[in-house]
This record gives C-alpha cells, sequence and structure tokens, in this order.
C-alpha cells in the first residue's frame, strides 16, 4: 500500500514536471519602441529573433515572446516590467536600452526575482554597487568599452588629449573610465568638457577649445543624433588633420556612420563589437542580419542576437523556471560574433574583447578596419557583493 | 586663448544666431499676427532637413536647398487648410494643444516615411571647405549660413518696412480689427504669412542639415531654443527676432567657453530676467 502511495506520488509529480514543461519559456521583450531610442530598439529585437531563428533547435524548450514599449520613460518601463512579471507570469526578461530605465525597474526585478538579461544599457553600477542575481548583462559595461584605450592610444604614442562627453551619467562615466587608463599610462589629459546632453546643437565653441589646447588628440564620447552633429563639425572645423579623432565605439556605430559620411573617414574608436570582425560566427551572424534588413549590423543587434543565445544556452544546462534561469544565465559562455563571450559571475557582467577599429572608405560606403583585438577583461567588483552561483 | 580664438566663437555666435533666427522669425511673426501659437513650427524644421537630404540624396545639395522650402510650405498649406484655419478662434489653450499633438503625429509620421536612423546630407561641394576670414580658418558653410542669414533678414526688414504688403501686415500685427475695418483681407494676409513662416522654417533645416544630424527628434530639440528666442526678443517684431537669436546664440557660445559649467542654464537664467524685467520681451511688436 505505502509503496503504491509513494509509487503514485511519484507518477504525480513527474506528470506535474512534464506539464509544467521545462519547455515553455515566457520571454517578456522591454525595449523602447518608440522615442529616441527606437532605432536600437528594433536593432535589438531584430537580433534577439535572428538568433531564435538560428539556435532554437538546439534546445527542447520553446519561447514565446510578449514586447512591451518602454517609451525611455522609467516611470512607464516600470508600470511595464510590472504588467510583464504580474500579469503575464513572464519566465524572464530582456532588453532595457536606457540606464535611467535599468535602474527604474532594477528593483522590482530584484525584489520579484525574475531574471532580467540586459541588452544594451551600461551604467556601471547595475553591475556593481547596485548588482542582482537576477541581473545578467549580455551588453557592454561603460567602463569596459572605454578602460582600454587609455593604455592602447598611450602606446601609439599619443600624450596630451581633450575629452569630450554629453554632460550626463553615462558620459562622464566613459569618459573616467578612459581618463583613469590613460593617465595611469602615463598620459596627460589636457582638457575635458562635458556638453549639455542633447541640448548642445553647435560644438563649434568645444571645438575651437579643443583646437586652443594643444592637445595631441581628441577622444569623446557621443551618440545617436549628437554623434552625427559632432563627427561632421569636427571634420568641418578641419581638425582630423593635427589632431586626430578617438573615441568610444558608438561615436562611429554602423547605425549611423553612413548619416556622418566622409567626416567619419580616419576616425579611431573602440567597442565589444564591429561587423567585421572576422570570424566565422561572425560571419554567419552579419549574413543572417544582412538578409534580413540588407544593411550592416550594430553592435546593438549583437547585443539582441546574443541576450536570446544566452537564454537559449541557460535552457540547454536545464533551466526551466525563474530561479534556474537566474542561476543558469550567470555562468552562461560561448563563443559568439564578438568572440569568446562570457558572464562574470561575480558581478553578472559581461566579459568580451574590446576592438579598436578605424573608420574607412570600403567598396560599398564606409567600413570599420580593425586595428587592434584588446584582451577581455573583467570589471573590477565596484562594490558588487552577491551570493554566489548555486550550483 | 588669442585674438584668433575668440574670432572663431564670435564666428560660431554668429552662426548659430542665424540658424535660430531662420526658424524663429516664421514662428514669431505668425504669433504676432495672428496670436496663434505654432508649436509644430520645430516638426517643420525637421520636415525640412528630411526633405532637403531626400531631395540632396537625388538631385544634389541645391536641389534639396531650393525645393525643400516649397514641399514644407506646401505641407504648412495642408495644415492651414485641415487644422489651423478652424482653430483660429478656440483660445490659446486649444490652438498650443493641437499644435503640440501636431508635433508627435509629425515625429512618427517621419518615423514612419523615413525609419529612424539619421540620413546622410552634405555640404556642397564648394561650400565644404575652410576659408581664410578675419585671420582665422573658417568652415565655408558655416560663413553661407551666416550670410543667407542675414541676407533674409536684409530682404525680411526691407518688405516690413518698405512695400505695401509689409505695411498692411505691421497694421494687422498692430491692431487687426482696426486693420480689418481698413479693407484689409487679414484672413489671406495670415495664411501668406503662414506659408511664408512655413517655407523658412523649411529652409532652416535643409540649411541645418549638414551641419547637424538629420533624425526624427531634431524638431523637437530646435523647438525650446526657438521659444527662448521669440520669448527673449518680443513676440511678433522681426528686431525681436535677431535680437533675441543674437543674444541666444552668443549667451550659448561664450557660456560654454567661459562658464561651461552654466553653460545648460545661462539662457534660462537670463530668460528669466527679461521676463522679470520686461515681460514683453526686448522688442516687442506692440509698443
Amino acid at each position: 500500500m505505502k509503496r503504491a502511495l509513494l509509487a503514485g506520488l511519484g507518477l504525480a509529480t513527474g506528470l506535474a514536471v512534464t506539464t509544467a514543461s521545462a519547455d515553455e519559456i515566457k520571454v517578456g521583450m522591454l525595449l523602447p519602441y518608440s522615442g529616441v531610442y527606437a532605432a536600437l530598439g528594433s536593432e535589438i529585437e531584430t537580433g534577439f529573433n535572428i538568433a531564435m531563428e538560428t539556435f532554437g533547435g538546439d534546445t527542447d524548450a520553446t519561447f514565446t515572446v510578449v514586447s512591451e514599449d518602454t517609451e525611455v520613460k522609467p516611470p512607464v518601463a516600470l508600470g511595464k516590467a510590472k504588467k510583464l512579471i504580474l500579469q503575464d507570469k513572464v519566465d524572464v526578461m530582456v532588453g532595457i536600452v536606457s540606464s535611467g530605465v535599468l535602474g527604474a525597474v532594477r528593483d522590482m526585478v530584484d525584489g520579484a526575482g525574475v531574471p532580467l538579461v540586459v541588452a544594451n544599457a551600461g551604467n556601471d553600477e547595475a553591475t556593481g554597487a547596485a548588482c542582482s542575481p537576477y541581473i545578467t548583462r549580455m551588453s557592454f559595461s561603460n567602463q569596459q568599452v572605454n578602460r582600454p584605450m587609455g593604455g592602447w592610444m598611450k602606446e601609439q604614442g599619443i600624450n596630451k588629449v581633450f575629452t569630450l562627453a554629453p554632460d550626463y551619467a553615462a558620459g562622464r562615466q566613459m569618459i573616467d573610465a578612459f581618463t583613469a587608463s590613460f593617465t595611469a599610462a602615463g598620459g596627460e589629459v589636457v582638457g575635458q568638457e562635458f556638453t549639455p546632453f542633447q541640448k548642445t546643437q553647435d560644438f563649434g565653441p568645444y571645438l575651437a577649445q579643443a583646437k586652443a589646447s594643444g592637445a595631441d588628440a581628441v577622444y569623446v564620447f557621443y551618440a545617436g543624433g549628437e554623434a552625427i552633429s559632432f563627427v561632421k563639425q569636427y571634420d568641418s572645423f578641419g581638425l582630423k588633420a593635427d589632431m586626430p579623432l578617438y573615441g568610444s565605439g558608438f561615436l562611429t556605430s554602423p547605425l549611423y556612420v553612413n548619416a556622418e559620411g566622409p567626416a567619419a573617414e580616419g576616425v579611431i574608436t573602440a567597442l565589444h563589437y564591429v561587423p567585421t570582425i572576422d570570424s566565422p560566427e561572425n560571419a554567419a551572424f552579419v549574413a543572417a542580419f544582412k538578409a534580413k534588413t540588407d544593411r550592416m549590423p550594430s553592435e546593438f543587434a549583437v547585443q539582441g542576437y546574443d541576450a536570446a543565445r544566452a537564454l537559449i544556452e541557460a535552457t540547454k544546462a536545464g533551466a526551466t523556471d525563474r530561479a534556474s534561469l537566474a542561476n543558469a544565465l550567470r555562468q552562461v559562455s560561448f563563443d559568439g560574433p564578438r568572440g569568446a563571450t562570457s558572464i562574470d559571475p561575480a558581478t553578472n557582467n559581461i566579459v568580451q574583447p574590446i576592438y579598436v577599429y578605424q573608420t574607412v572608405a570600403g567598396e560599398g560606403g564606409l567600413t570599420q578596419k580593425v586595428l587592434a583585438t584588446l584582451p577581455a577583461e573583467r570589471d573590477p567588483a565596484n562594490g558588487c557583493d552577491m551570493a554566489p552561483v548555486a550550483n | 586663448m588669442d585674438l584668433g580664438f575668440w574670432t572663431l566663437q564670435a564666428l560660431n555666435a554668429l552662426q548659430l544666431s542665424m540658424l535660430l533666427f531662420l526658424l524663429s522669425i516664421g514662428l514669431t511673426v505668425i504669433f504676432g499676427l495672428m496670436h496663434f501659437v505654432n508649436l509644430a513650427h520645430g516638426s517643420l524644421y525637421a520636415l525640412g532637413a528630411y526633405f532637403g537630404a531626400s531631395l540632396a540624396a537625388t538631385g544634389g545639395y541645391w536641389t534639396g536647398f531650393f525645393l525643400a522650402p516649397v514641399a514644407v510650405m506646401a505641407v504648412g498649406l495642408v495644415l492651414y487648410t485641415l487644422l489651423i484655419r478652424r482653430m483660429r478662434k478656440s483660445g490659446p489653450m486649444a490652438q498650443v494643444l493641437v499644435t503640440f499633438g501636431l508635433i508627435f503625429a509629425l515625429l512618427d509620421l517621419t518615423r514612419i516615411v523615413w525609419g529612424d536612423l539619421g540620413l546622410p546630407m552634405n555640404a556642397p561641394e564648394i561650400l565644404s571647405g575652410r576659408v581664410a576670414f578675419l585671420g582665422v580658418e573658417y568652415p565655408a558653410y558655416r560663413l553661407f549660413v551666416v550670410a543667407l542669414g542675414l541676407g533674409v533678414f536684409a530682404a525680411l526688414a526691407y518688405v516690413l518696412s518698405r512695400t505695401q504688403i509689409g505695411a498692411m501686415i505691421r497694421a494687422g500685427v498692430d491692431n487687426d480689427a482696426m486693420a480689418a475695418c481698413l479693407g484689409i483681407n487679414v484672413e489671406r494676409l495670415f495664411f501668406i504669412v503662414f506659408c511664408v513662416g512655413c517655407a523658412l522654417a523649411g529652409l532652416a533645416g535643409t540649411v541645418a542639415a549638414p551641419l547637424l544630424s538629420v533624425t526624427p527628434d531634431m524638431g523637437l530639440h530646435i523647438l525650446i531654443p526657438t521659444l527662448i528666442v521669440i520669448v527673449v526678443g518680443g513676440l511678433g517684431s522681426l528686431k525681436g527676432a535677431i535680437a533675441g537669436s543674437l543674444i541666444y546664440g552668443f549667451v550659448q557660445t561664450f557660456g560654454a567657453v567661459l562658464a561651461p559649467q552654466l553653460a545648460s542654464m545661462l539662457i534660462y537664467g537670463f530668460l528669466a530676467a527679461v521676463l522679470v524685467i520686461k515681460p514683453a520681451g526686448l522688442f516687442p511688436a506692440k509698443g
């Protein structure tokens, strides 16, 4: 009797497991489909879908996606995150372009214990003091992209640099990381300006200051419309000849470089991905992306692609629900378009190589020439203190 | 920081001023004449840039330069017939709401038609280099913007003060009811001024395109500076628009050089001071 009961129980739990089955993962996609970052949202989503089509067959799990528009507004995004967690009962969330939005949903995600795969937002705190075992970042951190450039530029014989960036958290984190490593390598920052964020139409005043500073080179971070304006104006003042332009690679992202035109030629920047990386993984990704959109993928597309890939890898490792997904995502590692990509379980930030590239004229317009591949480095913990990965 | 540096900055300030002047003059005269607040003026500027970039991609820069203002004027015509004529008598609150809504409608329309990514537009070959001017090397295209702004200013000053239609416009701004009594068709006058204002916004957009970035949100970013210009300068007057533009350009540029930490708020401080001391602006159309 007792035996039969046990057997029955075993059968019942066995049944329960198969019905809750392993294998239906509900993904909540939190991206901006409107507002200033709409282009980034659609780029990430395209990358995500390509990875699902390419690698979806490798796992037994099936994925259903519920998409919500964050509108790049933190309160809106928080409401949408709540809806995904409580009403749609998603197993995992993917997305978040703006660091402000990430800051707004962080406590909600952490409290509810729903894993979140960050597909862009790069603020250092998210994998530093405000880290969470439920938040895994598959994109980049602001310091990660800029830190290696300090040493590299000094090696190229550049001793004096003038820096420029928009005056907001990301701008400051990017420039601070560069400044720290550049001065540590023995370089000197001779001037530094932070321009009013999204209020600066004319960079002329700052360019004249850079010119008067006597620097060997200028190092900047700008993105989106500001990047386009900046690169064009830098060129129109004829500064490129005497004072080459360097920066964080978002400046000449494949997404904007077409709008910058010939003004972007010769600019040298560093980023975690460029579409001209020479590897079979990247060639496959670029081909799939081009087939869909007829243009080259950007770093944002690869972030979406790798976020989906991370989900697939996590389910391959046996993750089925919120807790096991969160745990498995922290241990993800694979060879992707960016090279060897893994998550550092101490901070949940991605570990990846950084590519120094120059924008050059190619056959079909501007293209990226990789000058150096700087080895992957873990970010310092920066006050992140998390429970270790459970096995 | 020698003399050349300051000359360069003065030219930068002048260039920014002239760009804002092209944009604010249309807005301020429309407001002065008809007491109509068209917040969607910035969207027309963005449309000008998009039309300019698209036309320039097929027919070269000058095609865009000459045809984009006409295309924007056509859009203005549609807006006038469908919306603005009906809104004329409905009070400022309703007008502000409708034109504010128009900003977002037009923004999404540009996104649907042209996509989210920026468009390229380069200065024409002849203006793409730099010229020696007052002892500094200055981008030729920026000098062209300054010259264009001054040219438009001179033309408008002439039309407004020396021609019959200018006199009618001034009469309309001063007292539209009295002007109507004197046999001036104020409604038609408004229509003409509205079209010219739209064309100037389009012109500002095409001229700005090689200098700035052609992105869907460009109209939003330029709206606040334009409103500051017309509030500081005084509503409805040409003199106010040019004075406001120059003040904005110089405060912004020299603020960025001399007090970079204050750069983003300096102009707002100035705006507040003007509103306290002269609530109607520096050169209002009505004494």
